[in-house]
């Protein structure tokens, strides 16, 4: 069986051969256009007049478009309908969209969109957490806020109390493959491909601005360069702008963001501020808590609203709170608007959290992981009660046209008053009973696998005897929700088609962008079949083969598109079996297909002979297949329910060196130990894993974003902004996964592994605090990113 | 621009156009090589790295994007396209395939070239051969697990042939008159079908760019810059190729250096080691190795493989940048520069040359000929402090050398980069310190003088304060680090960050 199996990326040799093809390296079909935005140079105020005769006149420029050309309005939103492709009048953010430029070459159009002459009257931009507080410019009427128990209470009765707050920044996705669009005129509407994760969102998007139905609008991704959520929303404007230079002039339409305008003009991980107030006892238990989060979303709502949620979601992290309280500002920002970026949200609770059981364990003088496991949920084997499991809500009533029902920034439809918290001892801050928890068991074996007592008495003996560098180590654990938290995007459909000399075609809702999703779906198709790998197409997603696809988010490619397709394939799979059984007169159940074969009544055909009489019988080869995700029900506003289907797990041990002169700093060894279940294709879960941890210590070491004081964006390319580089990960990187089934029916009882390993980099920053820790007595109270400058200043207040 | 041949894939192909279309462009617009990829179109990220093989054999990466056409004159380039010989994977491929390497794979293409340029050059320090490549989904485990797959393996047979066939590859008619030709070449790279190129190189440079000039001589340049004192000169580009990719500007007038062999020699004698301005930090890292071991390992962490395979020493110095890091580790070797005037010669110490911002003490018409320093020194040091440890500008770079004889400091020279608008020494702290006794104490009294020395900005790189406090720490670090003091330098080399046995 072919589940399982650690098969390369389904693409590797096209990678490494540089054949796979990306947007921009279709060939260009002839008379294209290319296009290019201009943007503001202001953050906020209106325009009052805007002279782009020079950018009409440039070399090469066959149409320049403004907001009052466009025939519709046209607007690229996954949520609020607040994003116009052009401005209005009003400007919002340095690299907001004014105009766009269609011309004959990349370069060409790039060229001109420089040349418009814009008056700008300035407004006074709002560009801090502070400035907003001030100003009251927020999404939402107020701040949300969630409760259990009586936080207050059990803080000031607590026999010991701190507060503190951490600074997180936000992150570049810095997909190596930049924003890339390019639409094609048909002669009843339009065909678009686009580097996007969510090709139904692109497909509404553009029939809304051309004013079609979606079935005259063909979205097509057979591949990104990269996502990481950047891809989720920020694709739309490209998509919507080819489309609409395409209907205008029926010439084929592409574009591509040059990388300092992709990262000037696209949203970015969301930056937190975690104001804490805790309340504990003497072993480190927290008895009450009270976070309160502020987040610059930026100009537009794109998806803040969930994602500030599932901060929330994830501020308990892997640890039982009793009495919690937790208020989540949403603050509005003349800045890109902050978007989707793996994790989504549930990274910057998690820090949240984990800071503060490093900051009690520093007060109590506790090892961090005595601290953390004592505050552990149950475990999954200590609870008598089995998983609970609800009916599946009624189906939604259809909503009103324009509403973006796809987007995780849509609004749930469906009444959430079924929603009550679970009963029992091992809840969640939302009231979802916590039945999977394995934590306990997987830190004991980190634990001892990476020698962590042993090397932290050894670091803090090493550090007794050099008094300019210092080393630290910090262990820390992922708890992770699996779901989208809008309950209707937990589908996913798949179309498969089995030829009639055996080979087999797949397609399915999900995208692939490197996560090596096509080849896990390949092999759950394989499998069902009981076929080799090799027989399974993997095509380009489609929104004509497989409609009404969720963005390929959450984590949830595998669990979702992986189920879809084994329906698709099992409904074949019977038909051919029934038929077989037939003719063998014996039960369909009797009929098996492994190696290529099926075995049937005594004999054994060849996968294909089975398939030539099936066709021959007249048997349908082809089947979609659909699946939902059971057992979720979720009031955001409550913030009550059971938003997520189960929870995936990790553990990291890092330790790192730094420099008290400079702040410098190195990662030396990274322990991991990660639960993918049943893991699928255990290769391709060990790059997410690895390349996860990486992405996550980048965010909370070097990668910096700097505004400048009129809200420009002044780290905008890799001369300025520093993800990760070769000799930045760990020397020594242990990775293992911990393998045991899903309790959740999940497919092949895999659990998702796309955004868990992302947070199991805050080892890497915690480890950095403890180094500082070492100058001194106080607490380091290191923000994010832990450049060289913060782990600095850090040293200097653990020195005091 | 003159027409210029070069091989490509094994073919010969010549190309005209303006001179400053980037070879990246040229791959994907005019041969439909799309496996080259663009990431950045400044240098920073790799995934448009390519292997030039120059008329004497040797091989290197270089990114594509910031790569001008006539630099290419005579050479021959290889694409990721090119790498695989007889429909088998070359060895690094292979390897990539079998250890995961390549995600989402848009980076590959350029990391299967870094990786075969090591591999021809029996290179094993991955992290250094690869610190020009950014990857976003690995984490890059599994791409050095690839590499160390395949080190040792056979090398393939094109490297040999295009070496070969550049011995008789035809360069084109000499001389500078202007030729637009689309391109000419007779057969398509790669095996490739033949692709429909594209009219449009940017049009406006078309219009607006006289043909490049391409000097065989010094002297030939000399001349020629004499008459045209406004052209750019180009060297490696990895400086002005931004101002084309990044900036849009039109270069009127240019000329191409990388002909001028005569500008890439290395002499010593007198105890001065003397640079020709057109020598790439490659070889320049590589002849400092030894002399200045610190110096070499800031060349290596200050730029990738691809950019100092590019990058010369004299492009570094001429357009006076205050965040290079060769001019202060040049400043405190008190280096002088060499300046050319059609056959006029002068020379002043470097930090002489950079008169203030964006202003260097530099006739029309007059060029950087040679850069010479002390043949050794045994107490230089130089400290680079980034965000990023490998290919990062600085916060702060910080060099120094000083002499002490019988316990008390008789000569000091610093060399600072990001602390004011030029490379700048701090004079103050070194009068503060000289004739002093050689000691912690009265390095902290001298301390203070930084503050005269420096009112460092703050910027996307660093505070002011923190550039002023990193500077006093490493004022006080050098001393800890004197060689008389502790024979290990900590600072440099990867003996500071050890990792611990497993």
């Amino acid at each position: 069986m072919s589940v399982g199996k650690p098969l390369p990326h389904d693409s590797a040799v096209l990678h490494v051969t540089g054949q796979a093809r990306y947007i921009d390296d279709i060939p260009a079909p002839a008379h294209a256009l290319h296009l290019a935005f201009g943007l503001s140079r202001i953050a906020r105020g209106r325009i009052v007049s805007m002279n782009i005769d020079k950018v009409r006149a440039a070399p090469g420029v066959a149409l320049v478009l403004t907001a009052d050309d466009l025939d519709r309005p046209a607007d690229c939103s996954p949520s609020a309908h607040d994003e116009p492709l052009l401005s209005d009048g009003s400007v919002h953010y340095i690299g907001q969209q004014l105009f766009l430029v269609a011309a004959t070459s990349h370069l060409a159009a790039r060229k001109a969109a420089k040349l418009a002459e814009v008056e700008y009257e300035d407004e006074e931009p709002i560009l801090t957490v502070e400035q907003a507080l001030a100003a009251n410019s927020r999404f939402e009427d107020g701040p949300r806020v969630w409760t259990k128990g009586d936080a207050e209470a059990a803080i000031s009765n607590a026999p010991r109390r701190l507060k503190g707050r951490i600074e997180m920044g936000g992150q570049e996705h810095f997909y190596l493959e930049g924003m890339a669009a390019m639409a094609q005129p048909q002669e009843d509407g339009m065909t678009v491909h686009s580097s996007t994760q969510h090709p139904t969102e692109i497909q509404h998007k553009v029939a809304d601005a051309l004013g079609l139905p979606m079935s005259a609008v063909k979205v097509e991704c057979r591949r990104m360069g990269g996502g990481f959520g950047g891809k989720e929303s920020q694709g739309n404007a490209l998509a919507v702008a080819c489309a609409i230079v395409a209907s205008k002039t029926g010439r084929a339409c592409r574009m591509r963001y040059d990388r300092d305008d992709d990262m000037t003009i696209t949203g970015k991980r969301h930056d937190f501020r975690v104001d804490y107030e805790v309340g504990y006892d003497e072993q480190g238990r927290v008895l009450g808590i009270d976070f309160t989060h502020y987040t610059r979303c930026g100009w537009s709502l794109d998806l803040s609203l969930p994602v500030a949620d599932r901060a929330m979601l994830h501020s308990d992290n892997a640890y039982l709170l009793d009495a919690v309280r937790i208020t989540s500002h949403r603050l509005k920002t003349n800045t890109q608007s902050a978007t989707a970026f793996r994790g989504f949200g549930g990274p910057q609770g998690v820090l949240g959290i984990e800071r503060v059981m490093d900051e009690v364990a520093h007060e109590l003088g506790l090892d961090p992981v005595e601290v953390r496991q004592r505050n552990y949920y149950r475990a999954a084997s200590d609870l008598n009660e089995a998983p609970q499991h609800h009916d599946d809500p009624t189906p939604a009533l259809p909503a009103d046209g324009d509403t973006d029902l796809a987007s995780r920034g849509a609004q749930a439809q469906l009444p959430a008053s079924d929603a009550k918290p679970e009963k029992g001892g091992n809840t969640t801050p939302y009231g979802m009973e916590v039945t999977d928890f394995i934590l306990h068991e997987m830190t004991e074996r980190l634990l001892e696998t990476s020698d962590y007592k042993a090397r932290r008495a050894a670091i803090a003996q090493w550090n007794t005897e050099n008094p300019i560098l210092k080393r630290g180590i910090a262990f820390s654990p992922v708890k992770f929700g699996i779901s989208f938290t809008l309950t209707h995007l937990n589908q996913a459909g798949a179309l498969v088609h089995v030829y009639q000399d055996g080979s087999i075609h797949l397609n399915h809702g999900g995208t692939e962008m490197g996560q090596g999703l096509f080849r896990k779906v390949a092999q759950v198709a394989a499998s069902r079949f009981g076929v080799s790998p090799e027989r399974v197409r993997i095509t380009a997603t489609d929104t004509h083969k497989v409609p009404n696809t969720s963005a390929t988010a959450a984590s949830s490619g595998s669990d979702l598109n992986g189920m879809a397709a084994q329906n698709a394939c099992d409904t074949i799979r019977t038909r051919i079996a029934e038929f077989l059984a037939g003719l063998h007169q014996c039960s369909a159940s009797e009929v098996r297909f492994a190696d290529d074969q099926v075995h049937v009544g005594g004999e054994t055909l060849s996968f294909e002979q089975a398939v030539k009489l099936a066709y021959e019988a007249r048997v349908s080869l082809s089947a979609t297949g659909f699946y939902k995700t059971p057992d979720l029900q979720w009031d955001r506003i409550k913030g009550q329910g059971r938003p997520f289907f189960y929870f995936a797990h990790g553990t990291a041990v890092t330790e790192v060196a730094i420099d008290t002169l400079t702040g410098e700093n190195r990662i030396l060894r990274t322990d991991i130990l990660h639960d993918a279940g049943h893991s699928l294709n255990p290769a391709l879960d060990r790059g997410q894993i690895e390349g996860g941890y990486v992405q996550g210590a980048g965010w909370l070491t070097t990668e910096e974003l700097v505004w400048d004081d009129k809200g420009a964006l002044r780290t905008h390319a890799p001369s300025t902004y520093k993800i990760p580089a070769c000799s930045d990960r760990p020397d020594l990187f242990h990775v293992d996964l911990w393998d045991a089934p899903n309790p959740a029916q999940t497919i092949y009882r895999s659990k998702a592994v796309g955004e868990p390993p992302f947070m199991l980099g805050i080892s890497a920053f915690l480890a950095l605090s403890h180094a500082a820790s070492a100058c001194g007595s106080a607490y380091p109270n290191l923000d994010a990113p832990a450049t060289a400058e913060r782990v600095l200043a850090a040293v200097r207040r653990a020195s005091g | 621009m003159t027409d210029i041949a070069f091989l490509l894939n094994g073919e010969t192909v010549r190309a005209g156009g303006a001179p400053t279309h980037s070879l990246l462009d040229y791959l994907r617009e005019q041969k439909g090589l799309t496996g080259t990829k663009e990431g950045c179109n400044e240098g920073d990220c790799g995934a448009c790295t390519v292997i030039v093989t120059d008329p004497e054999g040797g091989l290197r990466a270089l990114n594509a994007c910031i790569l001008f056409l006539p630099q290419l004159a005579g050479r021959a380039v290889r694409t990721v396209e090119g790498l695989a010989e007889g429909g088998a994977l070359h060895p690094v491929q292979q390897a990539m395939v079998e250890h995961h390497g390549s995600q989402c794979g848009f980076c590959t293409p350029g990391f299967v070239m870094s990786m075969a340029a090591a591999h021809a050059q029996g290179r094993t320090d991955h992290d250094d051969q690869l610190a020009g490549n950014l990857c976003r989904c690995t984490g890059y485990a599994p791409i050095i697990r690839a590499a160390e797959a395949s080190e040792g393996a056979p090398l393939p047979a094109w490297i040999e042939n295009d070496r070969e066939k550049l011995k008789v590859l035809t360069p084109p008619a000499a001389g500078g008159e202007a030729a637009r030709s689309a391109d000419a070449a007779s057969a398509p790279a790669g095996g490739r079908a033949p692709y429909e190129p594209e009219a449009d190189q940017g049009l406006d440079a078309v219009l607006t760019e006289a043909p490049g000039f391409i000097p065989e001589t010094a002297d030939e340049l000399a001349a020629w810059y004499l008459d045209h004192p406004d052209a750019t000169l180009i060297a490696g580009a990895t400086d002005v190729a931004l101002w084309v990719t990044k900036g849009l500007r039109a270069l009127p007038e240019t000329a191409f250096l990388n002909r001028c062999e005569d500008l890439k020699t290395i002499e010593t004698g007198d105890g001065r080691i003397r640079f020709g301005a057109s020598v790439t930090m490659t070889r320049v890292m590589e002849a400092l190795a030894a002399p200045y071991p610190s110096y070499a390992e800031m060349v290596r962490r200050y730029g990738s493989v691809q950019v100092r395979n590019a990058a010369t020493i004299g492009g570094s110095l001429a357009n006076g940048s205050p965040i290079g890091d060769n001019a202060p580790a040049l400043i405190a070797l008190d280096a002088t520069i060499h300046l050319r005037h059609g056959d006029a010669r002068r020379e002043m110490p470097l930090e002489e040359f950079f008169i203030d911002y964006g202003k260097q003490d530099r006739q029309p018409g007059e060029f950087v000929e040679a850069v010479s320093l002390p043949e050794s020194s045994d107490s230089f040091r130089v400290y680079k402090i980034s965000k990023r440890f490998d290919q990062d500008i600085s916060a702060v770079c910080a060099a120094f050398d000083v002499t002490v004889e019988g316990g008390i400091v008789t000569a000091l020279r610093t060399g600072f980069g990001g602390m004011a608008a030029t490379p700048k020494r701090a004079c103050a702290f070194e009068a503060a310190l000289i004739g002093k006794s050689w000691s912690m104490a009265s390095v902290e009294a001298a301390l203070p003088a930084l503050a005269q020395d420096f009112t460092p900005l703050s910027d996307m790189r660093a505070s002011a304060a923190y550039r002023l406090e990193v500077v006093q720490a490493l004022c006080g670090a050098t001393l800890q680090n004197c060689p008389d003091r502790e024979p290990a330098c900590w600072r440099c080399g990867h003996e500071r960050w050890q990792t611990p046995p497993a």
